[in-house]
């Protein structure tokens, strides 16, 4: 029910209430989104999509952030494995 | 596609779960809440990849599993109306009632049709004036802005012939009360992403302070759902409790304002019943009383609805964690997705469908 998949916006218009809408593609399949709850979101930006609604914004900097996690556990376990070597 | 592949990666993985390794060294129990998330956990096996101290729990994470088995009889009942189409998520649509499910109800000649959007449902209504649309609305807090807005279109624009049947709930009232219970097991939650993208987390603040536990906003990849339980598990074994935030990628402190303001505009906290659970004080969404004209428990007379459980369904059980599907002895014998005793084994989201779709019969 909660399932939220991010899709790339490909346009954005009005529809005939006057809600921002987009057409949103899903690696290549694209849907009609309502965007009234991301008003700033612009062509090319990732949203991600609940019924219907984008929900939010991907943060493309904040995307990174598991890996960036995954390189300092890396480079802690390297040092580890250098402690562990040199005792 | 992009914001899901690079989530999936198997040596990414395998990285994270020998950092979590390291992490433990105690038993703990862990709770998810959200049926997106039981789903990645099963079906790519990480519940049973993770180290033997660590137990994953589900939790009633599944908006229609939770739904009360009245709530689904009355739209039964809605359903079969002559003057109906009722409209609903494709989930809803095989959750067994009493007697029947809505498909059933389609099948005796009812007009029960799915829809993508609750804004379809909308459309619906205006493009059948001489009908009444109703919209089964039920959710998590991720699910609330969609339906909220579907409902203020209809009243600006005066479709008066469109109403839903509200059966939202929340989630915090519902981890305070799983937390609250006198044997309780779980010590660490990962919350549910979507559900804090709209509302944000600054309501699982009290709740990690009270009963002292780590709370980690998670997403639902492999690595979210890794990342989140390393984070509970640092948080467990270095004695800190209070909220994180793993799903940063779309989630912040205060959520999506101006999804909350319509949310808020259209529907105001109540008391709920939780399938299996029972009723939790504030636990659920009604309409505000301006709007009451598109409450379609109050437009149209359905009667007393005479619930009854199947007495061979341990749902109630799973749905708190205290049992796994696959400890039910009807499990995939007198209960399979395509004969469901209860909504955990027809819910998309339900851990009975997961057990069963991954093949966990033992």
């Amino acid at each position: 029910m909660c399932l939220g998949v991010p899709g790339r916006i490909v346009s954005i218009r009005r529809n005939e209430d006057g809600l921002p809408t987009g057409t949103v593609s899903f690696g290549g399949i694209r849907k009609e989104v309502c965007l009234a709850y991301v008003p700033d979101a612009t062509a090319g930006e990732y949203v991600i999509v609940h019924v219907g609604f984008a929900i939010s914004k991907v943060d493309e900097e904040e995307a990174r952030a598991v890996f960036r996690l995954l390189d300092e556990l890396g480079q802690l376990s390297e040092l580890d494995e250098t402690a562990t070597d040199t005792t | 596609m992009k914001f899901l592949d690079e989530y999936r990666e198997e040596k990414e993985v395998r990285r994270l779960l020998a950092a979590v390794e390291r992490r433990v060294t105690r038993p703990w129990t862990i709770m998810e809440i959200c049926g997106g998330q039981t789903h990645t956990l099963i079906k790519a096996g990480i519940d049973r990849m993770l180290p033997d101290e660590l137990t994953v729990v589900h939790g009633p994470g599944c908006p229609v599993c939770v739904t009360p088995l009245e709530m689904i009889d009355r739209a039964i009942a809605l359903a079969a109306r002559e003057e109906v189409i009722f409209t609903s998520f494709g989930d809803m649509l095989r959750v067994p009632g009493s007697d029947a499910d809505l498909l059933g109800v389609k099948a005796r000649g009812g007009d029960v049709r799915f829809v993508y959007s609750p804004l379809d449902a909308v459309e619906l209504a205006r493009a059948n004036p001489d009908r009444q649309v109703v919209f089964f609305a039920v959710g998590f807090e991720t699910t609330a802005p969609a339906n909220a807005m579907a409902v203020w279109r209809a009243s600006q624009r005066g479709v008066d012939n469109f109403s839903i049947l509200c059966a939202h709930v929340l989630v915090p009232p519902a981890m305070d009360a799983i937390l609250a219970s006198p044997d309780n097991r779980v010590r660490g939650f990962l919350a549910a992403g979507h559900v804090c993208t709209v509302m944000g987390y600054s309501d699982y603040e009290p709740l990690a302070e009270r009963h002292r536990v780590p709370i980690v906003v998670t997403g639902f990849e492999p690595l979210d759902l890794l990342q989140g339980v390393f984070m509970v598990v640092t948080a467990l074994e270095e004695g800190r409790f209070g909220v994180e935030n793993q799903y940063t990628r779309s989630v912040t402190r205060e959520g999506n304002l101006r999804a909350r303001e319509i949310v808020e505009h259209v529907f105001e906290v109540c008391d709920r019943p939780w399938r299996g659970i029972g009723t939790i004080p504030d636990s659920g969404y009604r309409l505000r009383p301006e709007l009451a004209s598109f409450d379609a428990e109050k437009r149209f007379d359905i009667g007393c609805v005479a619930a009854h459980e199947s007495t061979e369904c341990i749902a109630g059980e799973i749905l708190q964690g205290r049992q796994r599907p696959n400890d039910c002895l009807q499990f995939g014998v007198g209960c399979t997705p395509e004969h469901p005793l209860g909504a955990p084994m027809v819910s998309s989201e339900g851990a009975c469908a997961a057990y069963f779709q991954s093949g966990r019969l033992e």
